[in-house]
């Protein structure tokens, strides 16, 4: 069934061969592109949800720290407390290329050289208890760093993999299908074209002996 | 030199001020799309957000989806865990396969 209107003609008919070669080898590439990106992908992906319920553990742990520490002291003294950080944490990003989509890297540094150096306050008026909340969130801290660089991967990589799976299909089931259609239609019109030239030549040659031999008059008057 | 950020109600993330990172305490929806803009346009890498508030942005969330910057991850509140964070990562096991095959017990 071609839908299209297709010339047949030997140009043409040249010009799809083409098509289709190109098509197929796109296809055997992406279709590669696309099993190699899942692979990555699900590896990838198992690590993220790990993650992802380590984090959130980790940051219900450290919720519940905060509701003892704040219950243990007044709210304007933990607002005190907190409101001017000692603690700076910047971010270093490069670009990895996995399969042509680009991921993030993130390295983190913190402003000062001591990591530990997390407790923007005075010991003297504060409840300890605020003390175990605020590290305990801080231990999380490299962990959630991760999971923003992982999770990140994985929308990219899953959007990358969509995209490449539409290509595929498109491919397979609309581009190289119809274009094997159009090609054996363009040989076939070729082929009856032939055919019908040589019927023409053969007609015409007959008609031309007939018109030096006379050979029908000839056989009406019994000379054959 | 990138920044990080986290956006919520202000008692599920007033511990990450301590950390050493930005805390964009918010109340109102409308105040929070606003510091949600600003922050996606400015110069922060990673910006946590709060589940309640991803759910409520979460149309404005899916734009920056497909973008390398920046990364936009949920975090449980202070009201608990709503299984928004999971979901998202099963939506985009979702999208890349076709259906969950991994997670859906």
């Amino acid at each position: 069934m071609a839908t299209t209107q297709v010339n047949p003609t030997r140009m043409e008919l040249t010009r799809l061969k083409k098509k289709l070669a190109t098509a197929v080898r796109g296809h055997k590439l992406l279709k590669d592109k696309r099993d190699e990106l899942m692979r990555q992908f699900l590896d990838l992906v198992r690590e993220n949800m790990e993650l992802r319920q380590k984090v959130e553990a980790g940051i219900k742990e450290a919720n519940k720290n905060f509701v003892i520490a704040k219950a243990g002291m007044s709210e304007q003294e933990l607002h005190a407390a907190l409101m001017a950080p000692k603690q700076e944490v910047y971010l270093e990003t490069k670009k990895k290329n996995i399969m042509s989509v680009d991921i993030p890297v993130f390295e983190y540094k913190t402003r000062t050289a001591d990591e530990n150096d997390i407790y923007s306050y005075g010991f003297a008026f504060t409840s300890s208890d605020l003390d175990g909340a605020v590290k305990s969130l801080s231990d999380k801290l490299p962990d959630m760093l991760r999971l923003a660089e992982i999770e990140k991967s994985c929308q990219l990589m899953a959007s990358e993999i969509e995209k490449t799976r539409r290509r595929v299909n498109a491919l397979e089931h609309v581009i190289i299908p119809e274009t094997q259609n159009n090609i054996k239609y363009i040989t076939m019109k070729l082929d009856e074209n032939e055919r019908s030239t040589q019927i023409r030549l053969m007609k015409v040659k007959d008609m031309m002996l007939e018109e030096t031999h006379h050979y029908k008059e000839r056989m009406l008057n019994g000379e054959a | 030199m990138y920044k990080i950020a986290v956006i919520g109600d202000y008692d599920s993330i007033y511990g990450f001020a301590a950390l050493g990172l930005d805390t964009f305490p918010v109340s109102r929806l409308e105040e929070a799309e606003k510091t949600f803009l600003k922050l996606v346009s400015s110069e922060y890498a990673v910006i946590y957000i709060t589940e309640a508030l991803a759910e409520k942005l979460e149309r404005i969330i899916a734009k920056y989806k497909e973008q390398l910057m920046p990364s936009i991850i949920l975090i449980p509140g202070i009201s608990g865990n709503t299984g928004k964070g999971v979901e998202g990562v099963k939506k985009s096991v979702e999208q890349a396969v076709g259906s969950d095959i991994l997670f859906s017990n």
